[in-house]
């Protein structure tokens, strides 16, 4: 658990320069909340608080969910994320290894579906607008009233409400694309690939699912990408590079618990979530996709493990010389 | 090197086997008495053929064996029987078991015992009829009877006999030692397991880390022929599990619910090669073994050899033990041993180590935490089963999951538990659930006859009470035609008409009155 914090910390360090203290401060507060929070469900549920504390796996989960939240989120913003992650997302289930669900996609979620509005207000990123410090940060958490911050829509929002323009067009005109992606997007995505990458060479998960679901979701995207037109749903590059991609692929599917427990169900559980990220992303009501593609597939889970069991030795069907 | 095929999974603990000093055979001793267990192998327990107050010369007969999946018992050397009773033996369950003791007169007089000239003349039958009479079992482990599991010639056609010379459990040295120093007699009891089995191919699997034992069986198996070939591997645990081991040489899996022999191959242990041509050539009984004593709290841990019977505390003694630097015995290695309750159990004939290790060195597995279905077991398992389903359904008792994840193919190695960062005794959470399903099916077998039983008596009352209906119809149907044939002769008619005069002639006397 620890590795995988470790792991975040490229994508965090990317996210702060790009837009701002805003996630740190999130982390932060978010964290020492989680940890409060845990403490007292485990009191509450009459275990020891000291030996379960040291998994970190409460840690991981509050980290996970303060990466995906918008930055200067109001404090009650985090706080009610925080409460539905740790307690609705694991301890009602039995704590962890009991969840069915990615918590800290539950938190998303609930968020998402319960307060569009600040959920959909990103920071403008780096060049595009003002980057506020950590003094602003506090206050944007804390005095969330007392503070305005400079939003524009993420290059994700835009090529779902493109009406019209070809692809090259929608890039020129719009200034939140950058080379390959969204400013800062681009970066953001290959900082977190690159500590998946590391979490998969120090073997703390295999590759199975996140390889299944970059495929499927490039392979989409190939498809639907209808060379670039006005109906194109954007390139598979984009799509790799934009949002949680890398970030769900890397931190959010690989969480064990929630997901499909063989090498080969991995592979299904991936490629099903990058299909459905895809789909969403370009023909549902979400700029973004990855908390609802995953709780989908979380469901799922544990039908894919009764249909994905590997071959057992000795059960290999014979091979008959006769024939 | 040879060609060889990778197996599913595996694990690589650290070997520590150079602690026992592998090469070196050094002498146990004889103790003042020895406890023999009549059950030392797999199968029903041998029948005594002494009594308490006896006095046996070495390698007399004790027991002898009851049936056909039985072995003999000999004594390992002269002395008195004073003891038959219950008492502890080297087994989990840490229950007792019917044992004699005989207390060692310190002579070490033998019967004088004699092999055959020459077994290459000798009939398959005879040379297991000896192999027999010596009471071996598979010394590797198992301690299933040899000559049974030599008689798999008559049910399929054999190919290839493997000689299992992997011991890739750490720790242990047994098998690496003999290889060492016998390895002529490992290969000349090959060739007698192989004259019996009607096989050409012995295959002597050897794996990697023993390069002294490796060079050893290479050169005795020049003497052999071409069909006689040493093979070696890289080293992994559990490389040396049978079904493992075949896989790897063969690139073949034994089919599920199967024998070796389906494949035509048989396998054993060095030490049973050993043992049988000792018993071939010599005429000599199992009496003894090698035995691994090891763990760092023991000054002189080595390879002895031991006395079937002798105490473990006897063997402490001998290697230095340091009580104040241990907490735990181990029979077996620290991969598929058990912890032993008490010193006081004797060594038996699948005994290959005695494990006595400090604290620090096999520290008592920390608390077992959630398991989070990382997968690590997964990746572990060399039966390339789903650990981490197997252990939610043996919590739930799931008895048609387990069946369905194949919990039966399950070897018990332990990796799963030894990748575990959950720490949870994985293995032990699938012997419950064996022994569950185990129980639960015994239990149909008794419901299903007692079902069988009780159908079978409502069927007898049913035809009983059918045949006495007939018999009461045809009683009746005789009495009908007699009466149709002679009224007067009707009893019950008569008897009415008998009433009626009574009664006829009682309301007379009541009106005259």
């Amino acid at each position: 658990m620890q590795a995988v914090l470790l792991a975040t910390l490229p994508g965090i360090g990317v996210l702060t320069w790009f837009f701002g203290p805003g996630t740190l401060i999130n982390i932060l507060f978010g964290g020492l909340l989680a940890l409060a929070l845990e403490y007292s469900a485990l009191r509450l549920r009459d275990r020891n608080p000291k030996r379960y504390l040291q998994d970190y796996s409460v840690l991981v989960t509050s980290t996970l969910l303060c990466i995906a939240l918008p930055p200067y989120a109001p404090w009650w913003l985090v706080t009610a994320g925080i409460l539905s992650a740790v307690i609705l997302g694991k301890h009602v289930f039995g704590g962890l290894g009991y969840n069915p669900f990615n918590p800290a996609m539950v938190g998303y979620v609930v968020l998402l579906i319960s307060f569009p509005l600040q959920m959909s207000s990103w920071q403008a990123p780096r060049g595009l607008g003002e980057i506020p410090g950590v003094a602003e940060s506090l206050t944007a958490l804390l005095v969330p009233a007392s503070y305005d911050g400079v939003t524009m829509a993420t290059p994700l929002d835009i090529l779902r409400q493109n009406k019209g323009l070809l692809l090259d067009d929608l890039y020129n005109n719009s200034p939140q694309f950058g080379q390959w992606a969204g400013i800062g997007w681009e970066w953001v995505n290959i900082a977190f690939l690159a500590g998946g990458a590391w979490l998969i060479y120090r073997g703390i998960f295999t590759w199975h699912a996140p390889v299944a679901m970059l495929f499927t979701l490039g392979l989409c995207a190939a498809i639907g990408f209808d060379s670039g037109s006005s109906e194109s749903g954007g390139s598979p590059l984009f799509h790799w590079l934009s949002g949680a991609t890398m970030f769900g692929a890397f931190f959010i599917i690989t969480d064990p618990v929630s997901g499909a427990t063989s090498n080969r169900g991995r592979l299904v559980f991936g490629a099903l979530v990058g299909v459905l990220l895809y789909l969403i992303r370009v023909a549902g009501n979400y700029p973004d996709a990855v908390a609802f593609a995953v709780l989908i597939l979380n469901f799922a889970a544990p039908f894919i493990d009764q249909y994905t069991q590997p071959v057992t030795y000795g059960h290999k069907p014979i091979k008959r010389d006769d024939e | 090197m040879n060609t060889f095929f990778n197996i599913h999974g595996g694990i690589h603990p650290e070997e520590e086997k150079h602690l026992s000093n592998p090469g070196t055979v050094l002498d146990a001793g004889l103790p003042q008495s020895l406890v023999l267990p009549l059950s030392q192998h797999i199968g029903k327990p041998s029948s005594l053929c002494v009594k308490p107050g006896d006095y046996v010369l070495g390698g007399q007969l004790l027991a002898e064996a009851d049936g056909m999946v039985s072995v003999p018992l000999h004594a390992p050397t002269s002395g008195t029987v004073i003891a038959i009773e219950p008492r502890p033996v080297p087994h989990p369950s840490a229950l007792d078991n019917l044992c004699l003791e005989l207390a060692c007169d310190g002579e070490d007089r033998w019967i004088e015992y004699r092999g055959c000239e020459d077994w290459r003349t000798e009939t398959p039958e005879s040379l297991i009829s000896r192999i027999s009479a010596a009471g071996i079992a598979g010394m590797g482990g198992a301690g299933f009877p040899t000559a049974v599991k030599l008689m798999a010639r008559e049910r399929l056609p054999l190919t290839t006999l493997i000689i299992n010379g992997t011991e890739c459990e750490p720790y242990i040295t047994a098998d690496d030692t003999l290889m060492q120093v016998d390895a002529a007699g490992i290969v000349e009891g090959a060739q007698i397991l192989a004259r019996i089995l009607a096989v050409e191919d012995i295959l002597l699997a050897v794996e990697d880390n023993k390069p002294a034992a490796l060079a050893a069986m290479r050169k005795a198996a020049e003497t052999a022929g071409e069909h006689c070939k040493v093979m070696t591997f890289p080293t992994k645990y559990p490389s040396g599990g049978e079904k493992q081991l075949i896989e790897i040489l063969t690139g073949q899996q034994v089919p599920a619910g199967g024998l070796p022999a389906d494949l035509g191959i048989v396998c054993q242990n060095p030490g049973t090669a050993v043992a049988a041509r000792d018993a071939v050539c010599h005429g000599k009984p199992l009496t003894d073994r090698i035995v691994t004593l090891t763990g760092r709290a023991l000054m002189r841990p080595g390879n002895y050899r031991t006395r079937l019977g002798t105490p473990i505390e006897h063997l402490l003694t001998v290697a230095g033990f340091d009580p104040s630097q241990n907490r735990r015995l181990i029979h077996g290695g620290p991969m598929m041993g058990f912890a032993l309750e008490s010193a006081a159990v004797p060594i038996v004939k699948t005994t290959n180590c005695i494990l006595v290790p400090t604290e620090q060195e096999l520290p008592t597995p920390p608390d077992a935490q959630a398991c989070i279905r990382c997968g690590l077991c997964a990746e572990a398992c060399p039966a390339s089963l789903l650990p981490q389903q197997l252990y939610w359904y043996a919590r739930a008792k799931d008895q048609e999951q387990l069946e369905r994840h194949h919990l039966a193919d399950c070897i018990e190695c332990g990796a799963c538990s030894w990748v575990c960062p959950s720490h949870i005794p994985l293995v032990q959470y699938y012997r419950a659930a064996k022994g569950m399903i185990r129980e639960s099916k015994a239990e149909k077998v008794r419901s299903d006859r007692s079902r069988d039983r009780f159908e079978a008596r409502e069927a007898r009352l049913e035809q009983e009470a059918i045949a006495r209906e007939a018999q009461r119809a045809a009683r009746r149907a005789a009495a009908e035609k007699k009466a149709a044939a002679g009224g007067a002769d009707d009893p019950v008619a008569a008897a009415i008409a008998r009433a009626k005069a009574k009664k006829e002639s009682a309301g007379n006397e009541e009106s005259g009155s």
